[in-house]
């Protein structure tokens, strides 16, 4: 039993059953990309119990009672994207698309877990990730506004 | 590639796992974070036909404070051990190691137990525990012992764990007053293994005289390497310019690494004694900040 972007799943996987090849292959949730399968490139990264996560270096049957998010559940139902989605898109930080899951989800927990971000962080915590297209200057600078955003809000949540 | 078949056993103590071990000896591998397991696996440079899952070990996750030393759970995350206050007040050089290991969703998952079982010669924690001269914590169904780093690492990829044991525990001296320590490393692109790193930590007395030296080297060598000579040649002094470069000359001529497609072997050497310089240079500063 898993739970997948807030939805309760129950599946069977032979144990060698790669958690990508599970989410694309059986769930269907095919915005999880394979790139490299060795860790490297970060196209498969999701969101596992808080934490970035490569998952075609965990087996499925590891994730039984884990919480999984991935880039489909990153809209709202109703299909509103995610402000990081919405400063891709601002910040043109996208061509083909095929790193930008893998990118949003490091970004997500990268921004999310740390209080202060420099450029220079940025740059560190978002070479988890390869892009063959952009040259990353887009990407840098969507996850800055958006590592700006959070940090308005806890002051004004604060204040 | 797919890894091939196994069949999967997911022991829920250590008395468990060593039984599992000790059963399947030969053909049972364990899996920790799968960091470096799951990617041969994949390659099928590796087919286990049993793999023994500790990551529903609640017990071996921790990191407690005991007195001298600090005791972490071999199944402790990267990503936890780069955030306790315990380690980076303690063992500040296992605080900077981690920072230097892959990258952020690398660390959410791999563990402290099995970096230093695989024991990767390029790889920062087993230089940094070998620099510290911590202690491996061995379990088997024989009984437990205690391993010295500088007997637990032997060659590439090897240590000296037999094929029944599980690595239970890393202990790790706590950092002596007026102490710096720096782990400083080059690679290619930040987060991959480093083509040469240092491990360092001074002890200075009050008059800023080096009293104690610990240095070891990864990337460099068949496994990590302590670099004795460069330390007999600074234990002692104050680090002057002429001690610093006679101490980077000494670390260049004390490694004989291996070329590979990352990088020659005179530029592993080469890049031996820079580190070693940055590294010292920044533990005495650390050191004498502290004051
Ligand atoms: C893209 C990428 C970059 C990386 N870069 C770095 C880097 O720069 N520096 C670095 O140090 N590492 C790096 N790593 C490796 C990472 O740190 C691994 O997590 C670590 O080396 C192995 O830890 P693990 O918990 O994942 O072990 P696993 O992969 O699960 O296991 C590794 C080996 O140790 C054995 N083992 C594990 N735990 C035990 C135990 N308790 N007792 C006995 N045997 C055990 C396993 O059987 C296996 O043989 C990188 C990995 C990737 C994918
Ligand atoms: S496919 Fe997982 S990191 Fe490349
Ligand atoms: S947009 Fe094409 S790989 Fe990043």
């Amino acid at each position: 039993m898993v739970t997948v972007n807030g939805e309760q799943i129950s599946g069977s996987a032979e144990p060698r059953t790669l958690l990508t090849d599970f989410l694309r292959d059986e769930l269907r949730l095919t915005g999880t990309h394979v790139g490299c399968e060795h860790g490297v490139c970060g196209a498969c990264t999701v969101i596992i119990d808080g934490f970035a996560t490569r998952s075609c270096l965990m087996f499925a049957v590891q994730a039984d009672g884990s919480e999984i998010q991935t880039i489909e559940g990153l809209a709202s139902a109703e299909g509103e994207m995610h402000p990081l989605q919405k400063l891709f898109a601002k910040h043109r930080a996208l061509q083909c698309g095929f790193c930008t899951p893998g990118m949003l989800m490091t970004a997500i927990d990268l921004v999310q877990s740390s209080k202060k971000l420099s450029e220079e962080d940025i740059r560190i915590g978002m070479s988890a990730a390869l892009c063959r297209c952009t040259g990353y200057e887009g990407i840098v600078n969507a996850v800055s506004e958006y590592a700006e955003q959070l940090q308005d809000e806890e002051a004004s949540n604060v204040g | 590639m797919k890894p091939a078949s196994f069949s999967y056993l997911l022991p829920k103590t250590v008395p468990e796992a060593v039984k599992m071990i000790a059963e399947h000896s030969g053909d049972a591998r364990f899996i920790a974070g799968g960091q470096s397991l799951v990617p041969m696996m994949n390659f099928r440079l590796a087919r286990p036909s049993v793999l023994i899952d500790l990551n529903r070990i609640p017990d071996l996750s921790y990191i407690k404070d005991r007195g001298d030393y600090i005791a972490v759970g071999a199944m402790t995350r990267e990503r936890m051990i780069e955030n306790s206050d315990i380690v980076r007040d303690m063992c500040p050089l296992v605080h900077d190691a981690t920072l230097n290991i892959a990258h952020l969703p690398i660390r959410s998952r791999g563990t402290i137990g099995g970096s230093i079982s695989n024991a990767d010669p390029a790889a920062e924690y087993p230089a940094t525990m070998l620099a510290l001269d911590a202690f491996m914590v061995a379990k088997s169904e024989r009984g437990e012992r205690e391993i010295g780093a500088a007997d637990f690492f032997d060659g590439v990829l090897s240590t000296s764990l037999e094929a029944d044991e599980i690595l239970t525990e890393v202990r790790i001296p706590k950092a002596p007053a007026n102490s710096g320590s720096a782990f400083i490393e080059i690679s290619r692109r930040q987060g991959d293994y480093a083509l040469a790193g240092i491990a360092a930590q001074v002890t200075l007395d009050d008059d800023e005289n080096i009293i104690g030296i610990q240095l070891a080297a990864c990337g460099v060598g068949p496994g990590p390497v302590r670099l004795n000579q460069v330390e007999d040649g600074v234990r002692g002094t104050t680090l002057t310019a002429e001690i610093l470069s006679n101490a980077k000359e000494a670390a260049t001529a004390a490694v004989d690494p291996e070329g590979d497609v990352h990088a020659t072997a005179a530029y592993r050497r080469k890049l031996t004694g820079v580190m070693t310089e940055r590294a010292l240079r920044k533990a005495v500063l650390r050191a004498v900040g502290k004051k």
